[in-house]
């Protein structure tokens, strides 16, 4: 094993201190028995804030239904406008139609991704207020979809741009209609960039705060509006218990993508060197 | 003779940049092996396309079996194409990659296994039904795409250099093959490329193609024996090409001044130059002849100039003055002795060395 010089385990275990301490103070305090309003002292071990999360006047649980809810409708209609697009600009470069506004769509297209949030939200909530749209899921999932779709847009386009063009004309010529060409191999060969653009949405979506505090009106809010609400008045334990179970949500969420990822790289290896034989 | 089963009708197409296609008309027989071969640019690939579909001409029309197609989107025509980096969809195995054309065209599961096997067994390659396009290598990515145009019975099947990527051995082994699949289907080829041997080894028909036209079509062996412009004469194999002016014409033929050195030469049935014209002949190298005594009645002399040992070959240049040297080349197994330095007589039989309009003038 190649030996580590003093100076340099030190380094590493300072800047890992650094990065993970607060976050082990988190999960150490979201089972501190300590039922003071800013808790300090740590005074034993209890699971009751996790109890208590999702239940009662304080819990979490609309919040939380309410952010799964918008992120899954704004994610679904996302995903659909950002691969027809795609697809569809795509096929004008085929097509030989790709002229001066081609590029200036692109770029229309992925600006949400560019623009502050703050201007965005306020954007937003403006244009609720002036159409009367009162219904706080619709103006949620409206602004979500707009920042969502250029992520499935830039994904599926760069994943069309790198395909090769012959893959379609190659169907035409074996008796696929346009129509049929899309669902028959567009579709299929661009799925793996509408997952990961999907996934990418879906965070994005969970974790808005700003547009989404702008453009809420009444209630509680998307979770991470609730959880900024109630650490207000203080940091309550409980949202200790709830940071914690996210982490633990996303920790599991890139150790599953990362073990897929080695067992595809693995699989993949191995059909190769089969191929060589 | 037979209707020709595909009619190219004056042709053109402009892509913005100038034509690309000028006023080409060919008309393609049943069962022919026909090569459109041209240099990248020259045309061949942009025919191929406006045959399949996948190109509209700016003008001109397109018969398949006496009906005009030129409209038709490609999934309507009734030929299919093997492209030149095989195109197979990465997202199917073989046997999908096989049958999509005729999933497409709701053949019953049944005739499809069928047919895909049928097809499979054509070009060896039962038993890979289930390998994924990545598990292939090149050669059996072209058979399969080879195995997924013909398993739909087309009247022309339209190859797109489909060996260019294949490295030489293979290339011969499918040249082979090729053109075995064609007398066993009896399928019409129309393939495209740009190796001048490909072409010569497996077409019945060549049609040379430069810059949007035809330059000359023919036999394999008409196209290498009598070139007819100096473009033909050029890409086809190797050649002395020997600008000149006719200076004499006369019942046994003709004089050419070629670099200060008379050259006998005879008309061609397309080219009667008259005096005072330029003209080229198109000499092999392994037509010349040389020796120490007169070779085929000429009376040329040069000097040999070098001698280079090519396996099998040999290849020797001949001065016959300061701007004028001949290539010839001969069997290593009639190895001359003549020392660098020697002077030789050197000839030719006159009706192997065919007299093209020398288009250096015109614009190219």
């Amino acid at each position: 094993m190649k030996k580590h010089s003093v100076g340099s385990l030190l380094f590493i275990s300072l800047v890992l201190v650094i990065m993970y301490l607060p976050i082990i103070v988190v999960v150490v305090y979201s089972f501190n028995a300590n039922t003071a309003r800013i808790p300090i002292a740590f005074t034993g071990w209890t699971t009751a804030w996790y109890g208590k999360l999702f239940t009662g006047r304080n819990g979490f649980g609309g919040a939380l239904m309410l952010s799964l809810r918008v992120a899954l409708w704004s994610v679904g209609i996302s995903c659909a406008i950002g691969t027809l697009g795609a697809v569809g600009m795509a096929q004008r470069v085929v097509g030989q139609k790709y002229g001066w506004f081609d590029p200036i769509m692109e770029s229309l297209v992925s600006l949400p991704i560019m623009i502050p949030e703050i201007i965005l939200g306020l954007a937003f909530m403006v244009i609720f207020n002036a159409l009367g749209l009162r219904s706080n899921d619709m103006r949620l999932v409206l602004a979500h979809t707009t920042f969502c779709i250029p992520y499935v847009f830039l994904n599926v386009k760069s994943r069309l741009v790198g395909m090769d063009p012959a893959l379609f004309d190659a169907a035409r010529d074996l008796g696929a209609s346009p129509a049929r060409v899309v669902r028959d191999i567009t579709l299929p060969l661009c799925r793996p960039a509408i997952v990961s653009g999907a996934f990418l949405a879906l965070a994005m979506s969970l974790d808005d705060f700003v547009i989404s505090f702008f453009v809420y009106g009444a209630g509680e809010g998307t979770l991470p509006i609730k959880i900024y609400s109630s650490v207000k008045v203080g940091v309550s334990p409980q949202v200790n218990a709830l940071c914690t179970l996210m982490m633990g949500a996303v920790f599991i969420a890139v150790a599953l993508s990362r073990y897929i990822t080695s067992v595809r790289a693995a699989r993949k290896k191995r059909l190769q060197t089969r191929v060589g034989g | 003779m037979s209707e020709p089963i595909l009619r190219l009708d004056s042709l053109c197409k402009d892509f913005g940049e100038g034509l690309v296609l000028n006023d080409l008309s060919l008309d393609i027989l049943p069962g022919e092996f026909l090569t459109l071969l041209g240099p990248s640019g020259c045309g061949k690939t942009t025919t191929l396309r406006i045959i399949a579909g996948l190109e509209r001409p700016t003008s001109g029309r397109v018969f398949l079996e006496g009906a005009d197609v030129t409209g038709l989107p490609p999934e309507k025509r009734h030929v299919n194409t093997v492209f030149q980096n095989y195109a197979l969809f990465p997202h199917m195995n073989v046997f999908q990659n096989v049958a999509y054309g005729l999933r497409v065209l709701k053949i019953s599961k049944q005739e499809q296994r069928e047919r895909v096997m049928a097809a499979l067994a054509l070009v060896r390659l039962s038993g890979y039904e289930r390998r994924m396009p990545s598990q292939l290598s090149g050669g059996q990515k072209q058979r399969v795409a080879i195995a997924r145009a013909v398993v739909l019975q087309p009247k022309v099947l339209l190859l797109d250099e489909p060996l260019g990527a294949l490295d030489l051995k293979l290339r011969q082994d499918m040249q082979k093959e090729l053109k075995q699949l064609q007398r066993q289907l009896g399928i019409t080829f129309v393939y495209i490329t740009h190796d001048q041997e490909e072409a010569l080894n497996m077409s019945s028909r060549i049609v040379i193609m430069h810059g949007g036209r035809i330059e000359q079509t023919g036999t394999p062996e008409d196209v290498y024996e009598h070139p007819r412009t100096l473009f033909a004469a050029d890409f086809i194999g190797q050649s002395n090409l020997l600008h000149g002016v006719v200076t004499a014409i006369s019942s046994d033929g003709i004089t050419l001044d070629v670099e200060g050195v008379s050259l006998p030469a005879l008309p061609s049935d397309t080219f009667r130059p008259a005096v005072g014209e330029r003209a080229a002949l198109c000499l092999r190298p392994q037509r010349v002849r040389y020796g120490s005594t007169a070779q085929h009645g000429m009376t040329l002399r040069g000097i040999i100039r070098s001698k280079e040992y090519a396996g099998g070959m040999q290849h020797t240049q001949i001065a016959l003055n300061d701007r004028f040297t001949l290539n010839a080349v001969t069997q290593s197994a009639e190895l001359d002795s003549y020392a660098l330095g020697s002077e030789v007589y050197v000839g030719w039989s006159i009706r192997h060395a065919p007299l093209v309009p020398d288009a250096l003038g015109e614009a190219v």
